[in-house]
Protein backbone atom coordinates (compact mmCIF):
# COMPACT_ATOMS: atom_id res chain seq x y z
CA UNK A 1 0.00 0.00 0.00
CA UNK A 2 0.91 3.35 -0.53
CA UNK A 3 2.55 5.62 1.66
CA UNK A 4 0.30 9.20 1.43
CA UNK A 5 2.44 11.70 -0.28
CA UNK A 6 1.91 15.40 -1.53
CA UNK A 7 3.44 17.69 -3.89
CA UNK A 8 3.05 21.42 -4.78
CA UNK A 9 4.97 23.15 -7.96
CA UNK A 10 4.41 26.44 -9.55
CA UNK A 11 5.02 25.85 -12.83
CA UNK A 12 5.38 28.13 -15.74
CA UNK A 13 2.70 28.87 -18.39
CA UNK A 14 4.04 26.62 -21.06
CA UNK A 15 3.30 23.74 -23.00
CA UNK A 16 6.25 22.28 -20.94
CA UNK A 17 4.61 22.22 -18.04
CA UNK A 18 1.97 20.97 -19.58
CA UNK A 19 3.85 17.69 -20.37
CA UNK A 20 5.72 17.73 -16.87
CA UNK A 21 2.45 17.93 -15.25
CA UNK A 22 0.85 14.95 -17.15
CA UNK A 23 4.32 12.67 -16.32
CA UNK A 24 4.40 12.97 -12.82
CA UNK A 25 0.75 12.21 -12.30
CA UNK A 26 1.16 9.57 -14.53
CA UNK A 27 4.32 8.56 -11.99
CA UNK A 28 2.52 8.80 -8.43
CA UNK A 29 -0.89 6.73 -10.21
CA UNK A 30 2.38 4.17 -11.44
CA UNK A 31 3.72 3.94 -8.24
CA UNK A 32 0.57 3.73 -6.27
CA UNK A 33 -0.33 0.79 -7.99
CA UNK A 34 -3.34 2.19 -10.82
CA UNK A 35 -3.78 0.14 -14.19
CA UNK A 36 -2.43 1.24 -16.99
CA UNK A 37 -5.96 2.38 -18.96
CA UNK A 38 -6.55 4.26 -15.94
CA UNK A 39 -3.16 5.72 -15.37
CA UNK A 40 -4.08 7.00 -18.84
CA UNK A 41 -7.38 8.26 -18.05
CA UNK A 42 -5.83 10.34 -15.19
CA UNK A 43 -2.94 11.52 -17.02
CA UNK A 44 -5.34 12.87 -19.90
CA UNK A 45 -7.35 14.50 -17.66
CA UNK A 46 -4.34 16.36 -16.05
CA UNK A 47 -3.55 17.15 -19.64
CA UNK A 48 -6.69 18.61 -20.72
CA UNK A 49 -6.64 20.65 -17.14
CA UNK A 50 -2.88 21.78 -17.56
CA UNK A 51 -3.86 23.08 -21.34
CA UNK A 52 -6.60 25.17 -20.21
CA UNK A 53 -4.93 26.78 -17.28
CA UNK A 54 -1.65 27.23 -19.78
CA UNK A 55 -3.42 28.30 -22.54
CA UNK A 56 -6.83 29.65 -21.76
CA UNK A 57 -6.56 30.92 -17.85
CA UNK A 58 -2.99 32.11 -18.41
CA UNK A 59 -2.74 32.76 -22.02
CA UNK A 60 0.68 31.92 -21.75
CA UNK A 61 2.01 34.50 -19.75
CA UNK A 62 5.43 34.78 -18.43
CA UNK A 63 4.05 36.66 -15.23
CA UNK A 64 1.47 34.22 -14.45
CA UNK A 65 2.02 30.33 -12.93
CA UNK A 66 -0.16 27.34 -12.57
CA UNK A 67 -0.18 26.24 -9.37
CA UNK A 68 -0.47 22.07 -9.13
CA UNK A 69 -0.55 19.93 -6.44
CA UNK A 70 -0.97 16.02 -6.06
CA UNK A 71 -1.75 13.99 -3.32
CA UNK A 72 -1.09 10.43 -3.00
CA UNK A 73 -3.40 8.89 -0.45
CA UNK A 74 -3.41 5.65 2.02
CA UNK A 75 -5.59 3.79 -0.57
CA UNK A 76 -3.49 4.94 -3.63
CA UNK A 77 -6.49 7.24 -4.30
CA UNK A 78 -4.93 10.44 -6.09
CA UNK A 79 -6.36 13.98 -6.03
CA UNK A 80 -4.92 16.60 -7.86
CA UNK A 81 -5.03 20.30 -7.77
CA UNK A 82 -4.45 23.11 -10.64
CA UNK A 83 -5.07 26.86 -10.37
CA UNK A 84 -4.04 29.52 -12.91
CA UNK A 85 -4.16 33.02 -13.02
CA UNK A 86 -6.39 34.07 -15.67
CA UNK A 87 -9.81 36.31 -15.68
CA UNK A 88 -11.74 32.87 -15.29
CA UNK A 89 -15.11 31.57 -16.96
CA UNK A 90 -18.21 31.16 -15.56
CA UNK A 91 -18.15 27.08 -16.08
CA UNK A 92 -22.04 26.13 -16.88
CA UNK A 93 -21.70 28.76 -19.33
CA UNK A 94 -19.57 26.55 -21.73
CA UNK A 95 -21.38 25.04 -24.52
CA UNK A 96 -21.87 21.46 -24.66
CA UNK A 97 -19.67 19.58 -27.42
CA UNK A 98 -21.64 16.92 -27.90
CA UNK A 99 -24.63 19.12 -29.10
CA UNK A 100 -25.24 18.66 -32.48
CA UNK A 101 -24.71 22.50 -33.79
CA UNK A 102 -21.36 22.27 -31.70
CA UNK A 103 -19.76 18.64 -32.87
CA UNK A 104 -17.89 20.02 -35.75
CA UNK A 105 -16.23 22.97 -33.19
CA UNK A 106 -12.51 22.18 -33.27
CA UNK A 107 -11.92 23.30 -29.62
CA UNK A 108 -14.19 22.85 -25.97
CA UNK A 109 -14.08 19.57 -25.33
CA UNK A 110 -11.69 19.77 -22.37
CA UNK A 111 -14.27 19.80 -19.64
CA UNK A 112 -15.94 17.39 -21.12
CA UNK A 113 -12.79 14.35 -20.79
CA UNK A 114 -11.76 15.83 -17.81
CA UNK A 115 -15.28 14.76 -15.95
CA UNK A 116 -15.51 11.72 -18.32
CA UNK A 117 -12.10 10.42 -16.74
CA UNK A 118 -11.96 10.63 -13.35
CA UNK A 119 -13.93 9.56 -10.47
CA UNK A 120 -14.74 13.29 -8.80
CA UNK A 121 -14.17 16.51 -10.44
CA UNK A 122 -14.64 19.98 -9.66
CA UNK A 123 -14.16 23.07 -11.31
CA UNK A 124 -14.64 26.89 -9.89
CA UNK A 125 -13.38 30.16 -9.50
CA UNK A 126 -10.22 30.66 -7.67
CA UNK A 127 -9.09 33.97 -5.12
CA UNK A 128 -7.97 36.06 -5.93
CA UNK A 129 -8.24 35.11 -9.28
CA UNK A 130 -8.37 31.98 -11.94
CA UNK A 131 -9.97 29.06 -11.73
CA UNK A 132 -9.39 26.16 -9.44
CA UNK A 133 -9.47 22.52 -10.66
CA UNK A 134 -9.80 19.88 -8.62
CA UNK A 135 -9.83 15.79 -9.48
CA UNK A 136 -10.39 12.63 -7.53
CA UNK A 137 -9.28 8.91 -8.89
CA UNK A 138 -10.04 6.39 -6.82
CA UNK A 139 -7.36 4.08 -5.35
CA UNK A 140 -6.99 1.25 -7.46
CA UNK A 141 -8.83 -1.07 -4.83
CA UNK A 142 -11.56 0.86 -4.17
CA UNK A 143 -14.92 -0.40 -5.79
CA UNK A 144 -15.81 1.90 -8.77
CA UNK A 145 -19.56 3.03 -8.78
CA UNK B 1 6.82 11.78 -29.55
CA UNK B 2 6.28 13.91 -32.52
CA UNK B 3 4.04 12.50 -35.41
CA UNK B 4 5.28 10.83 -38.40
CA UNK B 5 3.24 11.65 -41.20
CA UNK B 6 3.22 9.36 -44.86
CA UNK B 7 1.15 9.27 -47.27
CA UNK B 8 0.27 6.73 -50.05
CA UNK B 9 -2.51 5.90 -52.45
CA UNK B 10 -4.80 3.39 -53.21
CA UNK B 11 -7.29 2.63 -55.56
CA UNK B 12 -7.55 6.57 -56.19
CA UNK B 13 -8.06 6.74 -52.32
CA UNK B 14 -5.33 8.90 -50.60
CA UNK B 15 -4.12 7.09 -46.88
CA UNK B 16 -2.54 9.36 -44.90
CA UNK B 17 -0.50 6.74 -42.02
CA UNK B 18 0.16 8.56 -39.34
CA UNK B 19 2.19 7.62 -36.19
CA UNK B 20 2.87 8.97 -32.53
CA UNK B 21 0.85 11.59 -30.83
CA UNK B 22 -1.49 13.98 -32.15
CA UNK B 23 -1.17 16.69 -28.97
CA UNK B 24 -1.10 20.47 -28.15
CA UNK B 25 2.32 22.03 -28.45
CA UNK B 26 4.67 19.16 -30.04
CA UNK B 27 4.21 20.45 -33.96
CA UNK B 28 2.17 17.16 -34.55
CA UNK B 29 -1.13 19.15 -35.04
CA UNK B 30 0.57 21.28 -37.65
CA UNK B 31 2.26 18.46 -39.95
CA UNK B 32 -0.81 16.70 -40.26
CA UNK B 33 -2.84 20.19 -41.27
CA UNK B 34 -0.43 20.95 -43.31
CA UNK B 35 -0.35 17.68 -45.08
CA UNK B 36 -4.14 17.33 -45.48
CA UNK B 37 -4.07 20.79 -47.17
CA UNK B 38 -1.26 19.42 -49.75
CA UNK B 39 -3.08 16.75 -50.93
CA UNK B 40 -6.55 18.41 -50.91
CA UNK B 41 -4.64 21.41 -52.79
CA UNK B 42 -4.20 18.21 -54.74
CA UNK B 43 -7.40 17.50 -55.48
CA UNK B 44 -7.78 14.48 -53.24
CA UNK B 45 -11.44 14.01 -52.26
CA UNK B 46 -11.12 10.62 -50.93
CA UNK B 47 -8.94 10.67 -47.94
CA UNK B 48 -8.66 8.00 -44.96
CA UNK B 49 -6.58 9.06 -41.55
CA UNK B 50 -4.66 5.89 -40.37
CA UNK B 51 -4.59 6.26 -37.13
CA UNK B 52 -3.29 2.81 -36.34
CA UNK B 53 0.07 3.64 -34.85
CA UNK B 54 -1.50 6.95 -32.85
CA UNK B 55 -0.91 6.20 -29.23
CA UNK B 56 -2.47 9.32 -28.07
CA UNK B 57 -4.66 12.19 -28.80
CA UNK B 58 -5.67 15.14 -26.44
CA UNK B 59 -8.58 17.38 -27.09
CA UNK B 60 -6.44 19.75 -29.06
CA UNK B 61 -5.52 16.61 -31.39
CA UNK B 62 -9.30 15.96 -31.60
CA UNK B 63 -9.75 19.79 -32.69
CA UNK B 64 -7.26 18.80 -35.39
CA UNK B 65 -9.05 15.79 -36.59
CA UNK B 66 -12.30 17.63 -36.89
CA UNK B 67 -10.49 20.97 -38.53
CA UNK B 68 -9.38 18.07 -41.28
CA UNK B 69 -12.72 16.78 -41.39
CA UNK B 70 -14.50 20.20 -42.11
CA UNK B 71 -11.68 21.61 -44.30
CA UNK B 72 -12.06 18.37 -46.38
CA UNK B 73 -15.75 18.80 -46.61
CA UNK B 74 -15.78 22.30 -47.85
CA UNK B 75 -13.61 21.15 -50.80
CA UNK B 76 -15.96 18.26 -51.74
CA UNK B 77 -13.60 16.00 -49.99
CA UNK B 78 -14.58 13.48 -47.69
CA UNK B 79 -12.25 11.96 -44.50
CA UNK B 80 -12.61 8.51 -43.26
CA UNK B 81 -10.90 6.94 -40.06
CA UNK B 82 -8.68 4.12 -40.21
CA UNK B 83 -7.57 1.71 -37.28
CA UNK B 84 -8.79 3.72 -34.77
CA UNK B 85 -7.19 2.34 -31.32
CA UNK B 86 -9.39 1.66 -28.19
CA UNK B 87 -7.93 4.46 -25.98
CA UNK B 88 -8.78 7.21 -29.21
CA UNK B 89 -12.00 5.12 -29.94
CA UNK B 90 -12.75 5.62 -26.25
CA UNK B 91 -12.45 9.65 -26.77
CA UNK B 92 -14.81 9.57 -30.11
CA UNK B 93 -17.34 7.46 -27.78
CA UNK B 94 -17.10 10.44 -24.73
CA UNK B 95 -17.08 13.77 -27.65
CA UNK B 96 -19.48 11.84 -29.51
CA UNK B 97 -17.16 12.19 -32.46
CA UNK B 98 -18.17 8.83 -33.52
CA UNK B 99 -21.27 10.35 -35.38
CA UNK B 100 -19.36 12.84 -37.69
CA UNK B 101 -16.35 10.00 -38.40
CA UNK B 102 -16.93 7.01 -40.61
CA UNK B 103 -14.49 4.55 -38.95
CA UNK B 104 -13.06 1.31 -40.67
CA UNK B 105 -10.90 -1.44 -39.23
CA UNK B 106 -9.89 -2.70 -42.71
CA UNK B 107 -8.38 -0.68 -45.12
CA UNK B 108 -9.72 -2.88 -47.80
CA UNK B 109 -13.20 -1.93 -46.17
CA UNK B 110 -12.24 2.01 -45.66
CA UNK B 111 -11.18 2.10 -49.58
CA UNK B 112 -13.90 -0.03 -51.00
CA UNK B 113 -16.43 2.14 -49.11
CA UNK B 114 -15.80 5.12 -51.02
CA UNK B 115 -16.84 3.32 -54.20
Amino acid sequence: MADPRSLELKLESKVDSVDAAELIVQGLAREAGHPEDEIDHLGMAVRESMVNAVTHGNGYSAEKWVYFSARVEKDGGLRVGIRDEGEGFEPRGVPDPTAPENLLKTSGRGLLLMRALVDEFSVERAEPRGMQVTMFKKGPGAKRG
Amino acid sequence: MSLNVGVREVDGVTIVDLAGRITLGDASSGKLRETVREILGKGAKKVILNLGDVSYIDSSGLGELVSTYTTASNQGAKVKLLNVQKKVQDLLQITKLYTVFDTFDNEADAVLSFS
